[in-house]
This record gives structure tokens, sequence and C-alpha cells, in this order.
């Protein structure tokens, strides 16, 4: 039953299921065919292309448009996934806006890149609708490896080992496959339960199998991963979240905006699941923006993402920022919680504005008052139970080029390792690499 | 406003656009539209002789080949010359011209290579009123098969023969419409001089298959599974007659010979060119085709607005002008020396110029890691291959260089004075310098 979008506090309902299902359709929408055509005529073959070299997989854009161009999406689609099996998720979440297309010539001569992301859907949509998967094991090599977390570094090493001709199992903590793609990536990125379609096809190349409900520390060890397998690849994430530092924090309507986005990931029914009227957001990466952008999508009517610096030091790209106000999310910077006041419900946060001195970051004393039943923290994952006698790197897995850990037969990558930017994209190229780096060492 | 009225072998039209003979000029409705819509004139579509009016294909007649995003740029057909009743055509012919006495109206024909049909069909046509004729010597696809069409305008002899009796048969302007399936176009445009014609028009369509379909295995376009050569028109063969018709424009036995431009002619900056190069007025079918008639309006206009830009009042200040500048390759400057030149500030970076230099021409472009791309002056040849590929206009130039300066390339001296092959000492067949 809907209650109406002015309904006090963190309900359900706020919009009818009919705006509900508009609001979380597509964010792109696929091109058509003769779009697509259009879209890949503007690709300029560059030589050395700088596209290619803004993407962390190293895709051969240029080549996989005049694929495209010249009638063949399928065989597109494979030179995509030669080089990043999870190219179906990276054409849908991919920050394209600050990776290849934000090199593309056409961005700097005209301000309108080549739509690489688009079309990347395009040629791996065609591939993953044909029903068949393009690649083939080579011949068994009998090895077997453990990869930990089924994300898309984990998905990534698994692919290849397998195509290697290795067997792999992985073991997800989660009850479902797929990481960040199925927990973390906005809704209105990933329509039509892509995540889970893209796991079963990306398996379709054989000898993978998955053990969820299966954690490092709990029911696994690394010491008795060792023993069982030929290898061991970490690609745990970043499990931790990292609490607030203000007054009133454990108020009910206080929480992490990682678990919200996975609340809407895994809703069955959108017109069931509680936002708050008055919704404020604490940070400035992606997940700011997606979770900001989901609560105004659900039917909040005041939408706030606060962050402590300028706009510019956000993590959420320029693109990202354009995409929250368009959705009506009011971009506060350069302020910074202090309390949040209620009777044990949050009603209010009050905020400290900041300014920055030689780079140094401090308050300004004056404050301000945010009406805010829900309050969503936003301010950075951290690496939780990683196993004991990895060297680390600041709080993540040192590992080296080839995702090497100080551990032998033990590799790391994604979020949890050291190096790299927090994204899809890098984590696969991680776990690709690691890969081929465990095939190389086995086969030594 | 420039004046854009044309006088062509004493017709006059309002301005130098005439509709080329083919469908869109098949008959009585479609004239009205394209002289409402406001079009100089047109060459009604071939007229066969007298009786049973031969047949089209019931399947696709057209096949085409796309730029970006469909645009077409090459069209070829096998449609063949009028498939409805002489009489039919020539009353509403008559009715046509009666109704826009200020325009032009050419009677297109083809009839079998025999003084006695053309005798025939002349008087005829002439009743109407049409101000010229057009003989069809052109048509490539079908029609040649039966000796009529290209399968003419392939042997001059039989183009000047046919030209005579067309002039002894009618007293107005006759028109021989070349082919260019041909290896040397003087030829057939000097045997209609000698016949007597008073004008050519060209290019007629080019011998063509546009595609194999890779499923059937047919050329497209396929009827029943079967192809047949088409002819090719469109933007892509503007080029083509552009040569040709500089070359009889141009040519000892043929300069002179008033030629009514076709080939591609898609804005008003193409019928400039072919206007330039000697073309008292220029047919147009496959933008219409493409577009409709409303494309006249950019045309006019178009023509009128550079013509008033350039201080030309009227269109013959404009015709042939370009032809003196038209040479043999023999005559060209050697002593011109150009270096490609890169303004870095339009610069895009993508390294297509890099590319086809280095692969493909002359290693006269460097490539920094910081995507910096800069001209070797000690290899650049001035080919402009850099300028054909760059996606950003102006962004490469080529630079003339001043006499005195030396080439970096050769070491010489840039020479102020004109040489050519023919006096140059590589030239076994070299002459003295006079």
């Amino acid at each position: 039953m809907a209650q109406g979008q002015m309904a006090p506090g963190i309900v359900s309902g706020r919009l009818s299921s009919d705006e509900l299902t508009s609001n979380f359709t597509d964010l792109h929408p696929p091109l058509a065919p003769h779009e697509a055509a259009v879209a890949a005529d503007r690709c300029y073959f560059c030589y050395d292309a700088p596209c290619v070299t803004a993407c962390p997989t190293d895709i051969d854009i240029p080549l996989f448009i005049r694929q495209i161009q010249a009638g063949q999406p399928q065989a597109a689609g494979r030179t995509i996934l030669e080089q990043n099996i999870l190219g179906g998720m990276c054409a849908r979440v991919c920050p394209t806006e600050t990776l290849c297309e934000e090199a593309c010539v056409r961005e700097t001569a005209e301000g309108k890149p080549v739509e690489i992301g688009r079309l990347q859907r395009f040629a791996t949509d065609d591939v993953m609708a044909s029903g068949a998967h393009p690649f083939e094991r080579a011949a068994s090599t009998g090895k077997t490896i453990a990869v930990i977390g089924a994300g898309p570094a984990g998905l990534a090493c698994a692919h290849r080992l397998a195509m290697l001709g290795h067997d792999v199992v992985i073991h997800e903590a989660k009850p479902k496959p797929g990481g960040l793609n199925e927990y973390g990536i906005a809704a209105y990125k990933s329509t039509n339960n892509f995540a889970q379609a893209e796991v079963t096809w990306l398996l379709e190349i054989g000898g993978i199998a998955i053990e969820t409900d299966s954690v490092l520390g709990e029911t696994i060890s690394l010491d008795g991963l060792l023993e069982n397998y030929d290898a061991v690849f970490l690609s745990i994430g970043l499990a931790g979240v990292n609490a607030l530092r203000a007054q009133g924090v454990d108020k009910n309507g206080v929480g992490h905006a990682v678990d919200f986005i996975s609340e809407v990931r895994q809703a069955s029914d959108l017109a069931h699941l509680p936002v708050g009227r008055n919704v404020v957001v604490i940070g400035g990466g992606m997940t700011a923006v997606d979770a900001a952008v989901k609560s105004k999508l659900l039917g909040a009517e005041h939408v706030t993402i606060a962050y402590r610096r300028g706009r510019d030091a956000m993590g959420a790209s320029r693109y990202e920022q354009d995409l929250a106000a368009s959705h009506g999310v009011r971009i506060m910077c350069n302020v910074q919680p202090v309390a949040v006041h209620g009777n044990g419900a949050a009603a209010e946060i009050e905020m400290e504005y900041t300014a920055s001195h030689d780079g140094q970051l401090s308050g300004t004393g004056e404050t301000t008052r945010l009406s805010a039943d829900q309050v969503l923290m936003a301010i950075g994952q951290t690496l939780e139970g990683a196993p004991e006698g990895l060297s680390m790197e600041g709080n993540k897995i040192a590992v080296n080029e080839a995702g090497r850990t100080s551990l032998k037969g033990v590799w790391a990558g994604g979020d949890c390792a050291a190096g790299g930017d927090d994204l899809t994209v890098t984590a696969v190229a991680e776990g690709r690499d690691a890969a081929m780096d465990i095939h190389a060492s086995l086969n030594a | 406003m420039a004046d854009l009225t044309t006088d062509f072998l004493g017709i006059s039209s309002p301005n130098p656009y005439w509709l080329a003979s083919a469908p869109p000029t098949d008959k009585e409705y479609n004239v009205r539209r394209a002289f409402e819509a406001g079009w100089g004139g047109v060459v009604w579509k071939t007229l066969g002789a007298e009786g049973p009016p031969v047949v089209n294909v019931n399947g696709p007649r057209y096949g085409s080949i796309y730029g970006a995003d469909r645009r077409l740029l090459g069209l070829n057909n096998i449609e063949l010359i009028t498939d409805r009743p002489l009489e039919v055509n020539l009353e509403e012919m008559a009715r046509v011209k009666a109704d826009y006495p200020d325009r032009a109206l050419i009677a297109s024909i083809m009839v079998p290579c025999e003084e006695e049909a053309w005798k025939a069909i002349l008087p005829r046509v002439a009743e109407t009123g049409a101000d010229g004729i057009e003989l069809n010597f052109g048509c490539p696809h079908g029609m040649s098969e039966r000796g009529m069409g290209s399968a003419v305008g392939q042997v001059p002899e039989y183009i000047e023969m046919v030209t005579r009796w067309c002039k002894q048969y009618y007293d107005r302007p006759v028109i021989v419409k070349l082919t260019p399936n041909i290896t040397d176009i003087r030829k057939p445009a000097a045997a209609a001089r000698n016949g007597g014609a008073d004008a050519v028009s060209l290019i007629n369509t080019i011998n063509s298959i546009t595609s194999v379909n890779l499923d059937t295995f047919s050329p497209e376009p396929s009827i029943d599974g079967k192809g047949s050569h088409g002819g090719y028109c469109g933007p892509a063969v503007k080029p083509i007659a552009l040569s040709m018709v500089s070359e009889i424009a141009r040519a000892e036995a043929t300069r002179g010979l008033p030629i009514s431009g076709i080939g591609g002619v898609t804005t008003w900056r193409d019928a400039a060119e072919f206007i330039s190069l000697g073309c008292g007025t220029v047919q147009v079918c496959t933008a219409a085709m493409t577009y409709g008639f409303k494309i006249i309006d950019e045309l006019t206009a178009g023509l009128s607005e550079w013509m008033d830009e350039k201080g030309f009042s009227n269109l013959s200040e404009v015709v042939g002008r370009a032809v003196p500048n038209v040479t043999d390759w023999q005559y060209l400057n050697l002593n011109y020396v150009a270096k490609a030149k890169i303004d870095q500030d339009q610069c895009i970076k993508c390294g297509r110029c890099y590319a086809a230099c280095e692969d493909t021409s002359h290693q006269a472009i460097s490539m920094s890691a910081d995507r910096v791309f800069d001209v070797i002056d000690e290899e650049c040849v001035a080919c402009n291959l850099c300028v054909d590929v760059c996606p950003v206009e102006g962004c490469i130039s080529m630079v003339p260089m001043a006499a005195g300066e030396v080439d970096p390339r050769t070491g010489k001296v840039v020479d102020a004075e004109y040489a050519n092959w023919t006096t140059h000492p590589n030239n076994p067949m070299a002459k003295a310098a006079e």
C-alpha cells in the first residue's frame, strides 16, 4: 500500500509500483543495431589508440568497434571478452567518462566521445544472447586452484584458469556469486538480474565449481586451502566499512550505504523497500552517488550528499555528480557531520563547515542542521578478514605486478589487493593477470 | 542576387538544374511536381519506338552503397527506358510544356539504329513542343543487349551516323548523351560533334554490381537469385564525371561544344564544379531520388549565394572558368615544392596521419611518447595523404616553399621558374628548354 511521498520516517511504498519500475530501468538503454552502426562509424581507428591505453583491461577498442561497423558484433564481442570476460558488466558500470571515453580523441575534438561503453554492451550482449559460450578449455592440466571470493577479480581469474585447462573451486562467503556486481552495483546500471546471468554464462566454460557460504577464517582457512589446492587466489574484496565519528551515530536510521545498496539490489519488490523522507548521504564517492540516487528513485523527498571537501576532490566523477544532480540530489560540499540528533531515531544531522589550510582540513566552528530521518554512510570500505602471515601495503594485501603475495602459492587481486583503482574493470584485469602468472608458475 | 537564368543552345530555363532522364521524369505527375518545386528543366524519361513498350523486372531495380549513417553514396539501377506507351508520353509532354513554357523540356530518345526508326519518331516528338532532344547512347544495362543505349555509345561511327539523321529530321537542338563505359570519352564526343550535335551530356551510368549477397551468392539487386550489372550513379561517380567533362572541354576536337553535366550532383557545390569545367547546365537524378524534389531550393539558393560571394552576376561568367587549369601531368610544375604542416592547436592526436605515412607512404611524420605528431621535412614529399586522412578539416595543410629556400629532402634550392617533365633531364624524351 503506497503511503505517499510525504510520509515521515523510513517507510516503504513512497512511490507506486509503476513509478518504481520506470525509475529502475536501464540508465543507458542498449543501442539498437542502427544506432550502433552510427555510433561505430564515429570511431577514427586511432593509431596506438588512447582509449586502449586508458582501459585497465587493454581491450582493443578500435578493433571491436570496426568489427561492429563491419557487421560482426559477435566477433566484436569476442575481441572484448578475450581481454575482459566480464566485458558485459564493465560495459554497464565502467566509469568510461574517466577511462576510455575520456581518452577518446573525439572528446578532445568536440566534447563527444565515441560511445565506447554502449558499443561494448551492444557487442557483448550479442554474444551472450547467442547462447553459445565463445571460449573452449585447453586440455586438462590436472591442477586445481582455489579462488576465494566470486567477485569480478575471482570470476575473471577462475575463467582464465579454467580456459587454460585447470580446475577451479571458488569459495564465496555470500549466498550468491558476483561480489559487488551482485551486491554493490547500482540497480539502474545492472538491470534484469544481469550479474547472475553473466556468472551463469561465464561458468559455461566448465571446470569451475562455486561453493557459496564458504567463509575464509570461518569455514575454510588459508593453510587448509594451501594443503588441498595447487594455488590460491584471494579476491575477498573489502568487507569492512569505515565508521563515522560523530555523536548519535547509533540512532535508528543511521546505516551504511553499501548495505542499503545491497538491499535495493536484493529486494524482490522495491515497493516494500523502506527509505527515508529526508536522506543524507555522507561521502563523496561512487557509493555515495549510487545510494543517493537510489534513495531519490525510491521516492525520498530530499536527498543530500554531504562531502567534507570541495567538489573537485570528490571520488565520484563529474558525470556521476551530474547524474545525481539530474535526479534532484543536492550536493553539499565542505561540510562534515558532527552529530545526529533525534529521540531514538534520527531526525536531524548537524554539519560543521570545513575549510582547508595547507591541505589540512578543519572545521570552521559554524554548523548547520539538515532534516534527516535516514543517514547513509559512504565513507569507504576496508579490508576485513585477511589471513595472517601476508605482507600488507597500507591496509591492503601487498602484491607484485603479477598479483603474487608474500606467501608462496598465494596470489591476490581486486579491491583487497594494493594498487589500482577499486573498479570492476581493474579487478578483472588483476584476476586475469594473476591467472596467467599462476598458470606460468604451475607449468614451470 | 546572381542571375541563374540559363541559356543552353537557345533553350532557356530559370536555373541550370535539369532533372535527368530517369525514373523521376517518367510521367506528367512527377514532372509537374518537379516544376512546381522549382526545377529549371527536365529531360523526359527515354522514349522508345512505337509499339508494345519494354517491360521491366518485377523485383528490385536498385542497389546501393552507403556511407556513415546509411547515407546513400552510390546507387545502381537496372530499370529500362519508359515502359509506358509512346502516345501517352507524347501527350503528357505536350500538356506539361504548354503549362510551363518557361521551363526546359527535353525528350530523351532511344530507338533502334535504323534511319527509319529515327525518322518515324522525331516528327512526333517535335509536335509536343519539346525544346530539344537527347539521344540516349548511354544506358549500360538491358537495352544495350538489344543494340541500343551504350552499345551505340561505344561505337563513335554509330553516334555520328545517328546524330546526323537526327539533325536531318529534327530542327531543334540535339544533345547526345554519352556513356562512360568507354576508354576515351573524347572519341564519342568528337563523333557527336562531327554528326552535327549541338551539345553532349554526360555521364550516363557506369557498369556496376553494387554488392554480392553472401548468403545466396547473388549479385544485388537480386531477381530470383540472379543479378545483372546495372548503371552506377550518385555522389560516388562525380569524380569520374568531372574528369570526362573536363577532357571534352579541353580537347581540340571538342573544345567549345556545349556540355550538360551529369554525375552525382548533390549540392550546389557539385553543380558549380561541373559548370566551372564547362557545363552549361547540370542534370540531377540520384539526389532527387534520395531526398525528393525539394533539394532544388538548396541547389539554387546555394549557387546564387556562392556567385554573389565571388562577384559573379551571371552563370556565363562561371561556365568553363576552371578549364584552362586542367592540364596533362607532363605540364605540372615540378619546381613547385610544398611540405605538410600540422597545426598542433587543432590536432586531436588520433595518429591517422602517422599510421598512413608510416605504413603506406614516406615515413615523414614523427610520433612522440605523448602523441605529438610532427612532419619530418627531410622526408615529406607533400603527397597530401595526411591531409586526406586527417579527420579535422584544416588541421594539416600543404604549405608551398618560397623560391630560394632549400628543400631539406633534396638539398636543392627551390627555383622560382616553372619547369615540367618535358624538359626534365630524367626524361629520355626531354626537349631542350626553350
